[in-house]
C-alpha cells in the first residue's frame, strides 16, 4: 500500500483546456481517486487518442501515451497482454470511442481485456472546432450541419451492452462523487470497462447536458442504478421505473404500478437484456436518463486466458530456447 | 526389359492440377524426399487466389515446381523438363512453359469433351499433334487409382481423390526416390483417417509400382546428392523462417514478443506458425483490423516488449499511421510486408517487390524508416533478427520486406549455430537522466546517446521515471509537447540523422565480381537475388564479365554504396515492379541506371536475367 496525495498525481504540465470545460472535474475526480487505490505511479498508465479529452494523460504524473485518433484502445490492449502488472486507463472522446475508433471499441470490450476506457461525451467535435458527432441529436446545428443533423445518435451504453462489455456505466461531470464511485467500481472489476461521463463542452455544445445534470433537475431527471434497490427517482420520490410488456421496461408514476411491477435492479445479471432495456428508456439527455452501473459480470479477461494457454503450453513442452527451437525442426545432417 | 537408370546433374517438376487435386501436397512431400536425400532444391508454389474455382478451369489450375539438383542452385528453375498435368486446364495453364521435348505425364482419363471444353480446347491435345515436341505420357491415372483403391472401402468418389498419390508415387519411382520415407509420411499424416490413409497409401503404392512394371518408361533418373558443407539442414519456406526469426530475436533479446496481426494472404503462415510457439514467450493477437494488429504491438513494445506486425500490401497502407506514431514516439516496432501483387487487392497469391517506395515514403511528414529485405526463404530468418535488432536498438519502426515468392518457396537451410547469433540489448533505462534545479532527478524521454542519437526510453513499472510521451511535437529531450518551430526542425533533423546514422552499424555491400574485370554491375535487391545470380552463372559460362550486388539494407543503404557505383559504367536494376530501386539509386546518388522490370506475379527467369545483358551488350 503506498500513501499518495491528490498532488503527487498531477503532473507539472499547466492544464490546457477551454476555462470552464467539464474536463477539469473529470480530470480533477481521477487524481482523488488514485491515492485510493494505494498504487505506485509508476505503475499506472494513461492512454488516449486524439481530441480534447485525450489531452488527459499529459496532465497525470504517470506512465503516458497521447497516440492517435480513435486507436488508444488497441495501444492499450498490446500493452495489458504484455503487462498485467499495470493499472491500463483509456480516455476517449466520443468521436474518437465511437467514430473513428468505434471498431476498436466493441472489440476491446467483447475482448475484456484489462483495461478501463473513460469515454468523455460532449456530444461534439471539441478539437476541431465544433463539428456534429456520433452521439449529437438529431436537428443539431453545428458547422458541418447548418441545417441540423439528420442521424440518429448512437447510445454508448446500448452499443456497448451488445457488444458483449462486462463492465458498463455512466456519470457526468457535475457530480465528482458519482464519478469517483464509477471509476472506482471500474477499477476493481477484472477485464474491460466503460466508463460514459457526460461531460460539457461549454465552448462548442454548451449545457448539452443541462435538462439532466444541473443541480434542480437531478432528481427529476437522473435515475440512479443501485442493486438490489428498486428503481425510484423524482423530487418527491414518486417515479420509478417498471416492468412494461412491450418496451421491457418503461417510467411510470410510483402511484400507478402495484409494488412488485417495480423493477428492482441488478448489475450481475447473466442476461444483458434488462440492463440494455433501461439504457433504451431516455432517448436523449433531456428526459429521465439512467446513470450508475448497468452491467457488471464477471467472465474470463482476454490477456489472464492468454497468459494461462502460454503457461500452459510451457508445462507442456518447458520454457523454450533458441536451440530448441531450430532442433525441433525434421533436418538432415552432412558430414 | 530392365529399365535403365540416368544419371542428371538437375531436373525441374512441375506438378499441376486442380486447386482440390492436392497438387500443393504432392510438391511438398517431393520436395521433402528430395532434401532428406540430399538433393539442393528449390521450390515455387503458384496457386489462385479463390479456395476452389470452378473445377476444371483455368482459373482453378494450382501448380508446385519444385528444382533439384546435384550442385548448389538459386532458383526454382526457369522452364520445368517434367510436367505433370492432372485435367486439360493444368495442361493449357502449363505446357507453354515447358522445356523443348521436356516430358509430360498426364491423367488421361480426365481428357474428356467436358473437360477440354472447360479448359476451351476445341480439339483434344493428346490426339492432334499439338503436342508432338514432347515426350508425352498418357496415364489413365484416374482408373489406375479406382482400380487400386477397390479393397479399401472408400466411395469411388473418395477413392478418386487418391489419385495425387498415384502421381506422387510415380515421381517417386521414376527419380528414385526413397519409397519408404514418403511411406511413412502418408501413415503419420492420414493416422486419423482410417479410410483416407488407406487409399492414399494403394494410390502410392499403384503408382510406383506402375512405373517400374508398365515399361512405359525407358528410364528412371537419379539426381545425386549435392556436395553441402558439413552441417544440419532442414528444407524451410520464407514465411517459417520469419517465424523463426522473430522468436530468435526474441530469445536474443530477451523480450517477450506479441505478434499483433490480422489475416491476409500470403502472410498468414507467419500467424499460423508463431500460434504454435507460445512455449517460446510468444504470444500472438489476432486482432479486430491491421491498424489494432500494429497498435497492440506498437502498445507492447511501449511497455518493454518486442512488439511485431506481420501483414500485405493493404494491410501496410492501414498501418501507415501507427508507423508514423511510432516514428514520432521513437519506440521499436518489426513491420513485416509480405508483399503481394497490387494496387488494391491485385494478384493476393502472386508475387511483386511493389512496396519499396511504400515502405520508403508511405507516411505524412518526414517520417524515415529503416528497410531490411530478405533475399531467399532462408534468408527471411536472419532478416527478420537483423531488422528486430535495428528496431530494438534504434527505437524505431523497421520495414522488413518478404514477398510472396520468398514465402511459400522453399529451400534447405544449414542451422546456424545458436551460440553465435548476437544478443540484442533493449538498454531500458532504471536512473533519473536529468537533475532538477531542486536537486531531485526526472526522466527526460528525448535525451540521446550523443553519437547514435538513440533516445533514452524506461517502461512503465520504472519507478521514479514516470513522463509522458505523445504524437504531438515534442520539445528536444525534454518531451513536453512543444509547437516551436525550430525545435521541430530540430527534432525533424535528429529523427532522420538517427535514421542514417544507422550506416555504421549494418554491413558493408559485396559485390560479387569475380573477374574485377567488367563495367556492367547486377544490382538487385531482396528475393530477385537468386534469379540474378543464376543469371550472372550463365552470362560468366559464356565468358561474359558481370558483377552482382544484391542489397538487403534499403534505407539506410550501405556506406559503401555510392563508391561501387562509381566503379561501374552500367548499372541495371531489375526488379519485379516499374523500376522503385532505380528511383531510389538514381535520386540519391545522381548515377543514370538502366531499369529492368517484369510485373507479372512470378520471379525473374535466370534465362531472362542473362537474355537482357545480352541484348545489351550487343547492342553497344
Ligand atoms: C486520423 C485523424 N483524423 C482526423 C483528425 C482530426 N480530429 C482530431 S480530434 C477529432 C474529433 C475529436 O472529437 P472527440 O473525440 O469527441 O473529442 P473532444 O475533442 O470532443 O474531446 C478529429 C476529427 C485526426 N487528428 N486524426
Ligand atoms: S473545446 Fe470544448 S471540450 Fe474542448 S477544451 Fe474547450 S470546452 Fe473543453
Ligand atoms: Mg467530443
Amino acid at each position: 500500500m503506498t500513501v499518495t496525495t491528490r498532488k503527487d498525481w498531477a503532473s507539472d504540465q499547466e492544464v490546457k483546456w477551454c476555462p470552464g470545460c467539464g474536463d477539469y472535474s473529470i480530470l480533477a475526480a481521477v487524481q482523488l481517486l488514485m491515492p485510493e487505490f494505494g498504487i505506485e505511479r509508476s505503475n499506472t498508465v494513461f492512454i488516449s487518442g486524439i481530441g480534447c479529452a485525450a489531452r488527459f494523460p499529459y496532465y497525470m504524473n504517470t506512465y503516458g501515451v497521447h497516440s492517435i485518433h480513435g486507436r488508444a484502445p488497441t495501444f492499450a490492449t498490446g500493452l495489458a497482454l504484455t503487462r498485467p502488472d499495470l493499472d491500463i486507463w483509456v480516455v476517449s472522446g466520443d468521436g474518437d470511442a465511437l467514430s473513428i475508433g468505434g471498431n476498436h471499441l466493441i472489440h476491446a470490450l467483447r475482448r475484456n481485456v484489462n483495461i478501463k476506457i473513460l469515454l468523455f461525451n460532449n456530444q461534439i467535435y471539441g478539437l476541431t472546432k465544433g463539428q456534429y458527432s456520433p452521439t449529437s441529436e438529431i436537428g443539431k446545428v453545428t458547422k458541418s450541419s447548418p441545417f441540423g443533423s439528420i442521424l440518429s445518435p448512437f447510445n454508448p451504453i446500448s452499443l456497448a451492452l451488445g457488444a458483449e462489455a462486462t463492465f458498463v456505466a455512466r456519470s457526468h461531470d457535475m457530480d465528482r462523487n458519482h464519478m469517483m464511485e464509477m471509476m472506482r467500481r471500474a477499477h476493481d472489476h477484472k477485464g474491460s470497462a466503460l466508463v460514459e461521463i457526460y461531460q460539457n463542452c461549454n465552448v462548442f455544445n454548451d449545457g448539452a447536458f443541462n435538462e439532466i445534470t444541473s443541480k434542480d433537475k437531478r432528481a427529476d431527471n437522473l435515475i440512479n442504478l443501485l442493486d438490489n434497490e428498486k428503481i425510484i427517482f423524482g423530487q418527491n420520490n414518486d417515479k420509478c421505473v417498471a416492468y412494461d410488456r412491450e418496451n421491457g421496461v418503461k417510467i411510470a408514476d410510483v402511484s400507478s404500478v402495484g409494488e412488485d411491477e417495480i423493477v428492482v435492479y441488478n448489475s450481475k445479471l447473466d442476461n444483458p437484456a434488462l440492463a440494455f432495456a433501461i439504457s433504451r428508456l431516455a432517448s436523449g439527455p433531456y428526459s429521465p436518463t439512467p446513470v450508475g452501473v448497468f452491467r457488471d459480470v464477471q467472465k474470463s479477461e482476454y490477456g489472464e486466458a492468454l497468459r494461462a494457454q502460454s503457461q500452459d503450453a510451457v508445462d507442456k513442452k518447458g520454457r523454450g530456447t533458441l536451440e530448441g527451437l531450430l532442433g525441433s525442426l525434421p533436418t538432415w545432417t552432412v558430414d | 526389359m530392365t529399365v535403365k537408370n540416368e544419371t542428371l546433374d538437375r531436373i525441374v517438376i512441375r506438378f499441376a492440377g486442380d486447386s482440390g487435386d492436392g497438387m500443393q501436397l504432392t510438391g511438398d512431400r517431393f520436395t521433402e524426399s528430395s532434401a532428406l536425400f540430399g538433393n539442393d532444391l528449390s521450390t515455387f508454389p503458384n496457386f489462385p487466389a479463390e479456395i476452389r474455382a470452378p473445377a476444371g478451369t483455368i482459373a482453378g489450375v494450382s501448380a508446385f515446381q519444385v528444382h533439384i539438383a546435384d550442385h548448389d542452385i538459386l532458383t526454382p528453375g526457369d522452364a520445368p523438363n517434367v510436367l505433370v498435368a492432372m485435367n486439360p486446364a493444368a495442361l493449357k495453364a502449363n505446357v507453354g512453359d515447358l522445356d523443348q521435348d521436356g516430358m509430360l505425364i498426364v491423367n488421361s482419363d480426365s481428357f474428356d469433351e467436358r473437360s477440354l471444353n472447360k479448359a476451351g480446347y476445341s480439339s483434344n491435345p493428346l490426339t492432334d499433334d499439338s503436342l508432338k515436341n514432347y515426350r508425352v505420357y498418357e496415364i489413365p491415372m484416374t482408373t489406375l487409382t479406382l482400380e487400386a483403391t477397390k479393397e479399401t472401402g472408400a466411395k469411388p468418389r473418395d477413392a478418386e481423390r487418391s489419385k495425387n498419390f498415384f502421381a506422387l508415387g510415380l515421381i517417386t519411382w521414376m527419380f528414385n526416390r526413397p519409397f519408404e520415407d514418403t511411406f511413412e509420411w502418408i501413415k503419420k499424416k492420414f493416422a486419423n483417417r482410417e479410410i483416407v490413409l488407406e487409399s492414399n497409401l494403394v494410390a502410392y503404392k499403384a503408382g510406383h509400382a506402375f512405373g517400374e512394371t508398365a515399361e512405359l518408361f525407358g528410364s528412371s533418373y537419379t539426381v545425386g546428392p549435392a556436395h553441402f558443407t558439413k552441417g544440419t539442414y532442414t528444407n524451410i519456406t520464407g514465411n517459417h523462417a520469419t517465424a523463426l526469426g522473430i522468436v530468435a530475436a526474441g530469445l536474443l533479446s530477451d523480450m517477450e514478443v506479441l505478434l499483433g496481426t490480422y489475416p491476409i494472404t500470403p502472410a498468414s503462415d507467419i500467424l499460423h506458425e508463431l500460434s504454435k510457439l507460445r512455449h517460446y514467450n510468444v504470444k500472438t493477437f489476432q486482432a479486430e483490423d491491421e491498424i489494432a494488429g500494429v497498435g497492440a504491438a506498437l502498445g507492447a513494445s511501449y511497455g518493454g516488449s518486442l512488439g511485431v506486425t506481420t501483414t500485405s500490401g493493404p494491410g501496410v497502407d492501414l498501418k501507415s499511421e501507427t508507423v508514423g506514431l511510432a516514428v514520432s514516439l521513437e519506440l521499436p516496432l518489426l513491420v513485416i510486408d509480405v508483399q503481394r501483387a497490387g494496387p488494391s487487392t491485385g494478384l493476393p497469391t502472386k508475387t511483386e517487390q511493389g512496396d519499396l517506395l511504400l515502405a520508403m515514403y508511405g507516411r505524412h511528414g518526414e517520417s524515415p524508416v529503416p528497410i531490411v529485405a530478405a533475399l531467399t526463404p532462408s534468408d527471411c530468418f536472419n532478416a527478420a533478427i537483423e531488422a528486430a535488432r535495428i528496431a530494438i536498438k534504434y527505437r524505431t519502426p523497421v520495414i522488413l520486406l518478404t514477398d510472396g515468392y520468398l514465402a511459400n518457396g522453399s529451400e534447405p537451410w544449414l542451422l546456424p549455430d545458436t551460440s553465435k547469433l548476437e544478443k540484442i540489448d533493449p538498454n531500458f533505462k532504471t536512473e533519473p537522466n536529468h537533475v532538477n534545479s531542486d536537486g531531485t532527478g526526472s526522466f527526460y524521454p528525448y535525451i540521446r546517446d550523443p553519437k547514435t542519437l538513440i533516445r533514452d526510453m524506461a517502461i512503465p513499472g520504472t519507478p521514479g521515471l514516470e513522463h509522458r510521451i505523445g504524437g504531438l511535437e515534442k520539445a528536444n529531450e525534454i518531451g513536453s509537447v512543444s509547437y516551436d518551430s525550430l525545435n521541430h526542425e530540430l527534432m525533424v533533423t535528429l529523427r532522420n540523422k538517427k535514421i542514417e546514422g544507422i550506416q555504421d552499424d549494418i554491413p558493408l555491400a559485396e559485390v560479387d565480381d569475380p573477374s574485377s574485370d567488367t563495367d556492367i554491375l547486377l544490382l538487385g535487391w531482396g528475393s530477385t537475388y537468386g534469379a540474378i545470380a543464376a543469371g550472372a552463372r550463365r552470362l560468366r559460362a559464356l565468358d561474359k564479365k558481370v558483377a552482382h550486388l544484391q542489397l538487403r539494407h534499403l534505407n539506410p543503404f550501405p556506406k559503401n554504396l555510392e563508391e561501387i557505383l562509381s566503379t561501374y559504367e552500367t548499372v541495371i536494376v531489375p526488379e519485379i515492379n516499374l523500376g522503385q530501386l532505380s528511383k531510389l539509386i538514381a535520386a540519391k546518388y545522381l548515377v543514370s541506371v538502366q531499369s529492368f522490370t517484369k510485373v507479372q506475379g512470378v520471379p525473374f527467369k535466370a534465362a531472362e536475367i542473362e537474355r537482357y545483358v545480352l541484348n545489351m551488350i550487343k547492342e553497344n
